[in-house]
């Protein structure tokens, strides 16, 4: 049975009916279109699917959809304003922080949650708000480098 | 500073700005209409006949739209080397590992799929199973491939000079045995694909592949079709690091229930199945003896390799043979026996890994140049330096170092380090350690024997003039090619990046062989340019004929027409293209002649504008059997020094600091050069410190997901100091050779030789966790 949830996403309000067992990753990626969210595992284990629900950062693989229910949802899609891309996803198109890019979503949600609660942050703080997004490309350095960049 | 206008610089990536914003598409994000999706059924059993197969039940299944087994799919073989076809897309009368493919469903939903698997019925009668590699050579074992008696998959057994005399001649001889673990690729994005035929029966299959013209010519083969009727389109990719540079059976069951169905069929990898697909780094074992002069002058290497391959071939054969003759080099050694055994096992298929074959055997050797090099009271650099080949030198087994930055690396990174205040100096506990390491630019021949060339290229110039457009079917996995060829084309072309628009990974725009062997920025950097160079003369042509002005006095630089002999009066070409484009904003009003008008003429002259590139190498290396495996045009170079903090009482290894210096040639884009030796190392570390995948008695994965088979996360990681170092590579294009897998030579070594500077151990099996290490210095405190 399908239930109907109401929530906020990118600031756009939705009304969808989902199953109970759908998470939020296929809700997002799925129902929505917004496939800028990745999924690397499905599992929790790897941080590709990261996004800000209520401002904090979770593995969407790991919230059910219905979860998501009257609360706001922050994706990749829904960084870029009128003004342009934010100021971490510049600094990580800088710095060379992408490579195969499989990971970048949810680095920079991860990245983003850290620099809203912490403008400035010290280097061992940025590697553990981003320790829970593995990447197999970069070595993390340039995406260090990114974030303490944006932070400027 | 650089003579260049666009390469060599730090310019940001093309494809940076649609994967900050989530506009990329990879596979998974893809959809079409009627699609259908596909699910595999997959052995649980590591050695078993099938009895019978019955999918009676499954074509019951509302929503199932087809089901297909060997019966469906015929019993073509294939695989990656033609010398060792031994798979076929599903088993027929055996299975070999927990994962071999029996049959697979498409159905209106993965779900459905997943259900339809679950009713398959499979009757087995279970045979004793080989999970070692000393099980599947023990006297009796029980044999996988009847037409591979032995288990042996392939063996190499090859010398240069004379190993045994030089041994006896040498004044101090060496032997240590060293093991690694298998590993996962681990990439982020596991492998997907979407099969489509159209009404006329030709197919385009959209797949996260790393290597679209080998797929290509794979499916062709085993669905019976012509190589021109099928057409693979590469969308991005997230990491493949060789994993994914050959068909996998998702690939070719989504081929087949396509054109069983009529419609498009969509098959995902879940990161379990990744596990079983693995094709990743095999487990070597090296026994190697080494015997040098007392002046640490190298004589020779006798080395003996045993890989535990999985249960079939893959890219095996060339692994057994580059992990013999990827230490031919860069020291400078006269003798080198080698003898290498790949065996198979009842486990997942074992293939090529960053580094492909000789990551374990550099580790396992420079770790024991270390222990010569302390034995004979030498520092480890100098004793590396005394043997160093220099750019020119030919290894014994035939490899041309036709450059190599070596010495330059190694000082750079001495220096960079402060090697010298460290080396031997640091408390206990902590540890500095050096390595070196060297890879091809590029196999010098393709997987099957072929006067194919290795790649070919096409630049197209826009009508307007405006745009470059540049194509080749090579594979962006990013590691950044896309942004290479876009600066090479502009560099040749003379004219900025933003006017280059890329486009690659479809076999529709040529051949290339794809992403690995680190071969795309030597050998479709010169194709690239050469179509570049064609398009550029084309346009110089038509304007000589336009301006009456000898071609040679013309040139094109950072957009604009360069008269070497003085201002020409090109009014005429700027009336005509104004007034070809009345009401257009953007008319050029620039005091020079710009590209842009430039190549309108010569578009008017000609037509479309189009310059085409190819190259292939010439021919490499010996002529012994095997003699292919190592050549390459060109050879990249690394050394790298890593600074290590051991728990005594724990064995925790933290990794405090890696410095690494690569000669890449020249460097295309710097950042991306940066880019990949962080990434090797990262890659390099985790397989030293953590990575391994495991198995139980059953021959089935316990840690196959990415919690379990740990990976290097930001917490782990230290600070990169990555130097470039620049040889002018005589073969590459501008100079440029490889980065992206010789980065990860040095650095299991690297941190092998840091762990005994802090510790005084001599640890010999990876991966170097706290238990390994904690229990080797029990039992080094239990000896005193």
């Amino acid at each position: 049975m399908k239930q109907l949830i109401r929530l906020t996403v990118n600031d756009r309000e939705y009304e969808v009916g989902v199953d109970p067992n759908t998470t939020l990753v296929d809700l997002l990626r799925g129902h929505l279109g917004l496939t800028g969210t990745k999924k690397g595992c499905d599992l929790g284990d790897c941080g590709a699917c990261t996004v800000l629900l209520d401002g904090k950062a979770v593995n969407s693989c790991l919230v059910l959809a219905v979860q998501a229910g009257d609360r706001t949802v922050q994706t990749i899609e829904g960084l870029e304003t009128a003004q342009g891309l934010h100021p971490l996803q510049q600094a990580f198109i800088e710095k060379g922080a992408i490579q195969c890019g499989f990971c970048s979503s949810g680095m920079i949600l991860s990245a983003k949650e850290l620099l809203d609660r912490s403008p400035h942050p010290a280097e061992p703080e940025i590697r553990r708000a981003i320790s829970g997004n593995l990447c197999r490309c970069t070595g993390y350095q340039k995406i260090i480098e990114a974030i303490k960049d944006a932070a400027r | 500073m650089s003579d260049y206008q666009v390469i060599n610089s730090r310019l940001p990536r093309l494809d940076a700005p649609a994967k900050a914003t989530g506009r990329a598409v990879f596979i998974d994000d893809m959809s079409f209409p009627g699609m259908l999706h596909a699910a595999l059924l997959q052995s649980p059993l590591p050695h078993a006949h099938i009895v019978r197969i019955d999918t009676s039940k499954a074509e019951r299944l509302p929503g199932v739209k087809a089901v297909i087994t060997a019966k469906d799919a015929g019993l073509v073989r294939y695989g990656v080397s033609p010398a060792r076809y031994d798979e076929t897309v599903f088993c027929h009368d055996r299975v070999r590992y927990v994962g071999d493919e029996i049959a697979a469903v498409a159905a209106v939903d993965a779900e459905t799929a997943e259900e339809a698997v679950g009713l398959i019925q499979v009757d087995y009668e279970e045979l004793p199973a080989v999970l070692t590699i000393e099980a599947a050579m023990a006297e009796g074992a029980p044999q996988l491939h009847v037409e591979f008696p032995r288990n042996l998959s392939a063996e190499v057994h090859q010398e240069f000079g004379n190993a045994a005399d030089a041994l006896k001649a040498s004044d101090l001889v060496k032997t240590t045995t060293f093991k690694n673990k298998r590993q996962d690729g681990a990439f982020l994005e596991p492998p997907g694909c979407i099969a489509v035929f159209d009404l006329d029966g030709r197919l385009t299959l959209h797949s996260s592949t790393q290597a679209p013209h080998y797929v290509q010519r794979t499916v062709a083969m085993v669905l019976g079709l012509p190589v021109g009727k099928v057409r693979v389109v590469k969308p991005y990719v997230g990491g493949g690091f060789g994993i994914k540079a050959a068909a996998n059976t998702g690939e070719l069951a989504a081929c087949l229930l396509a054109r069983k169905t009529g419609k498009p069929v969509k098959f995902n990898y879940s990161r379990e199945q990744v596990f079983m697909l693995c094709r990743a780094r095999h487990q070597f074992v090296h026994r190697m003896t080494t015997g040098v002069k007392k002046d640490g002058t190298l004589l020779a290497l006798q080395h003996e390799c045993y890989l535990d391959g999985g249960a079939y071939s893959s890219f095996g054969i060339a692994t057994v043979y580059y992990a013999g003759s990827l230490l031919g080099g860069p020291y400078k050694l006269p003798n080198m026996k080698y003898d290498g055994w790949r065996v198979y096992t009842n486990k997942p298929t074992c293939g090529a890994q960053r580094g492909h074959g000789g990551v374990a055997a550099r580790a396992a050797w420079e770790q024991q140049l270390d222990m010569i090099a302390e034995e004979l009271g030498m520092d480890p650099i100098d004793l590396r330096l005394k043997n160093m080949m220099q750019a020119g030198d030919v290894t014994c087994n035939d490899l041309n170092m036709s450059s190599l930055g070596m010495r330059e690396c190694i000082e750079a990174v001495r220096n960079s380090s402060d090697w010298a205040s460290k080396k031997g100096r640091l408390p206990k506990g902590k540890g500095i350690g050096m390595a070196c390491g060297f890879f091809v630019s590029g196999a010098g021949y393709p997987i099957y024997r072929s006067d194919t060339y290795h790649c070919t290229a096409t630049v197209k110039l826009a009508e307007d003039g405006g745009t470059v457009q540049v194509y080749s079917a090579s594979a962006e996995i990013g590691q950044g090619s896309d942004t290479a060829f876009g600066m090479i084309a502009a560099e040749t072309l003379g004219v900025p990046l933003d006017s280059v628009r890329v486009m690659s990974g479809d076999t529709d725009f040529g051949v290339d062989l794809g992403a690995y062997s680190s071969r795309q920025t030597l050998m479709t950097g010169h194709a690239v340019k050469e179509a570049a160079e064609a398009a550029k003369r084309q346009v110089l042509d038509a304007l000589a004929e336009e301006l009456k002005v000898p071609a040679a006095d013309m040139d094109i630089r950072e957009g604009r027409i360069v008269f070497k002999n003085g201002p020409v009066d090109f009014s005429g070409i700027r009336n005509r293209y104004i007034k070809e484009h009345r009401g257009w904003s953007d008319s050029p009003q620039e005091d020079f002649l710009t590209f842009r008008e430039a190549s309108r003429i010569a578009y008017l002259a000609k037509g479309t504008i189009v310059g085409t590139g190819k190259y292939k190498p010439p021919l490499l290396g010996g002529k012994f059997k095997g003699a292919a495996v190592g050549t390459s045009p060109a050879y990249g170079c690394s050394a790298q020094v890593v600074e290590v903090d051991v728990d005594l009482e724990t064995g925790r290894i933290v990794i405090e600091k890696m410095t690494d210096a690569h000669d890449c040639g020249r460097a295309i884009n710097r950042t991306s050069v940066e880019a990949q030796m962080e990434g090797s190392l990262a890659m390099g570390m985790g397989e030293a410190l953590f990575e391994e995948v495991k198995f139980d008695d059953r021959g089935r994965v316990i840690n196959c997901d990415l919690a379990e088979y740990k990976l290097v996360t930001a917490l782990d990681m230290p600070p990169v100091e990555a130097i470039i170092v620049e040889s002018d590579e005589p073969n590459g294009p501008f100079g440029a050779k490889e980065v992206g897998e010789g980065a990860i030579m040095p650095t299991i070594p690297a941190i092998l030789n840091a762990v005994y500077d802090a510790t005084g151990l001599r640890i010999h099996e990876l991966p170097l966790t706290s238990e390994r290490v904690q229990a080797a210095l029990k039992a080094a405190r239990a000896k005193k």
